[in-house]
């Protein structure tokens, strides 16, 4: 069951908008904050709580990347190599944190602290190479950079 | 030296907040705009000269000129700040340090057209951005920026924040459109264009943050200074944003129509030691790639549009020597295969097929006659979709077999790469 405060959250989403199904996106994301993930029971809250159909919520969920269908760790390590953090060898990046953390990429570590992904552009061209932990950038990486940052969330 | 416009306020300490923006003068470009009438403002606009920042280079004035006049129609203004292709970073600076140049941006030109409410829809990875968006939303309704009767007017506005989840085809202006609406954001056919049938089928301009960035300035300004920075045709300051195999990558405004290679070796330093540059993708990836002998085209729309590439979103990145392009073109085309919302055919299925060919090039196993193959599914791509990103993508890859093509012939030939001797 969704908490009070995020039905609450979800009923003031729905002041911004002309429609009900334009707050699927938003509440998908209070969704996932509240369940750590997009769950099956969480989708059909929002459709009860908007009053649309479960589908409308499904196809929602299902076509953009950033809600989770499954589980992910506690830190979610998204590694960008697309171009510009390729030249700059984010790949490298990538080899470090995999062997540091002993995981391969879509994979979670045992004690479900950290999920490592891949990722396209994030809009951080200009301080490449570059990860995203959950919310926050992490910029201008090298060996022992990454080493340090893992190593404050241990 | 050029004076920055857009960038001014972005070294302040706290420049996010509304105290640091008043200070440099902000929200006096909406005080003279309630004195003006719509009508005056979108000429200003034109007059300006003013194209969309956000690659398609259309003038700003004359998309604000296609709303309809009729008051009794509800209307939108849309921020595209989905900031997504590769290379590109701008938007975010604008959002995470100046929110409130946007935002006056934004109550300016919503006053043009006449809309009451507007949303910003930024990428859901930028959530330091969002949230500094949503506070000086905060900051603006509390001093009557935004809200009722704005600074003694009759003008009414009200903003929000409609965070995307990692989807590049929401930059496309009509999946932007699907998206705030709640669903897959899968690009609709125009016409009818968004003027007139827009977000929840009401008349609705979509402008990307830096277009909108430049609206308070031209407002102070006039019309006049901002015609006179850079090339008549295409004038104003400019980000770019400079990534890749360069001693001092980042953002830099500059003059509309810098060259090339000032922007490369005076700006962000030139090449890192021991590397030679390669190719400069000139406007994002879905430009075609120039090389060292187009290093003087001026960077505007008109000068790369004649160079057979484009400004795109002004997003240069630089690619050295020690990398192979058959790899730089297969991570390009791994990310608009990725990319592709799936509705149309030829970009669904092509992509797929291109990007399955261009694997087998790169890992050695590629055959006689894939590049012929690669060049047909370009044809069947090109021109034959609803929105542009099948055809960025078919741009991107003629852009890599303009220029090296041999590096794709001495792949299939040889089974390796012709580059360092890798593999």
């Amino acid at each position: 069951m969704l908490s009070e405060a995020a039905v609450n959250e979800i009923k003031d989403i729905r002041k911004r908008y002309a429609t009900a199904r334009s707050c699927i996106m938003p509440c998908l994301f209070v969704v996932q904050r509240e369940y750590g993930y997009i769950t099956e029971e969480g989708m059909r809250e929002i459709a009860k709580i908007l009053d649309v159909k479960p589908v409308l919520v499904f196809e929602v969920a299902t076509f953009y990347t950033m809600y989770n269908k499954k589980p992910v760790g506690k830190y979610h390590v998204q590694v960008c190599t697309n171009i510009a953090c390729s030249i700059l060898d984010g790949e490298h990046i990538l080899d470090v944190i995999s062997r540091k953390l002993g995981i391969k990429v879509k994979e979670t570590t045992q004690d479900k602290k950290f999920t490592l992904s891949t990722v396209e552009c994030l809009g951080s061209c200009g301080t490449a190479p570059m990860m995203q932990i959950n919310d926050k950038y992490y910029e201008n990486l090298n060996d022992m950079k990454v080493e340090e940052i893992l190593n404050s969330l241990r | 030296m050029f004076e920055p416009v857009i960038l001014k306020n972005i070294n302040t300490p706290d420049s996010h907040k509304l105290s640091a923006y008043i200070n440099s003068g902000g929200y006096q470009a909406l005080k003279k705009t309630i004195e003006m009438t719509p009508d005056t403002l979108i000429q200003l606009v034109k007059d300006s000269g003013l194209r969309g920042r956000g690659g398609a280079g259309f003038s700003t004035g004359l998309k604000w000129s296609f709303i309809p006049k009729d008051p009794t129609l509800q209307k939108y203004l849309c921020c595209n700040a989905d900031e997504g292709e590769p290379g590109t970073f701008k938007d975010r600076a604008i959002i995470e340090y100046d929110p409130h140049q946007l935002i006056e941006g934004m109550v300016i030109a919503s006053y043009a057209i006449g809309a009451d409410t507007s949303y910003i829809y930024i990428r859901g990875e930028f959530a330091l951005g969002a949230d500094r968006l949503e506070d000086a939303i905060k900051e603006a309704y509390q001093k009557n920026y935004l809200g009722k009767n704005i600074l003694g007017s009759k003008f009414n506005h009200d903003m929000y924040v409609h965070r995307g989840a990692g989807a590049y085809i929401c930059g496309e202006e009509t999946a932007l459109l699907e998206s705030i609406e709640g669903r897959r954001a899968l690009p609709r056919i125009k016409p009818p264009f968004p003027a007139h049938v827009g977000l929840f089928g009401k008349p609705t301009v979509i402008n990307n943050v830096e277009t909108l960035a430049c609206i308070p300035h031209i407002v102070n300004r006039g019309a006049g200074w901002f015609a006179s920075i850079g090339p008549a045709k295409s004038p104003g300051p400019k980000l770019f944003g400079i990534s890749g195999s360069v001693n001092k990558p980042g953002l830099y405004e500059l003059p509309m129509g810098t060259p090339l290679r000032e922007i490369i070796f005076t700006h962000a330093g030139g090449m890192k030691a021991g590397k030679k540059l390669k190719a400069v993708v000139p406007g994002g990836v879905s430009a075609p790639m120039l090389t060292e002998k187009d290093l003087d085209t001026p960077m505007d729309f008109d000068s790369l549009a004649a160079k057979g590439t484009m400004l795109g979103s002004g997003a240069v990145i630089v690619i050295d020597d020690s990398m192979c392009i058959v790899k730089a073109a297969l991570i390009t085309h791994e990310f608009f295969h990725h990319e592709s919302c799936g509705k149309c055919t030829p970009c669904r299925e092509g992509l797929d097929w291109l990007v399955k060919v261009m694997r087998r090039i790169e890992h050695g196993q590629g055959k006689e006659g894939d590049i012929e193959l690669l060049e047909k599914l370009c044809v069947d791509i090109f021109g034959r979709t609803f929105c542009p990103l099948g055809d960025g993508a078919v741009m991107a890859l003629r852009g890599a077999f303009n220029n090296f093509r041999e590096e794709f012939d001495y792949h299939i030939k040889n089974k390796r790469c012709m580059v360092n001797g890798n593999r």
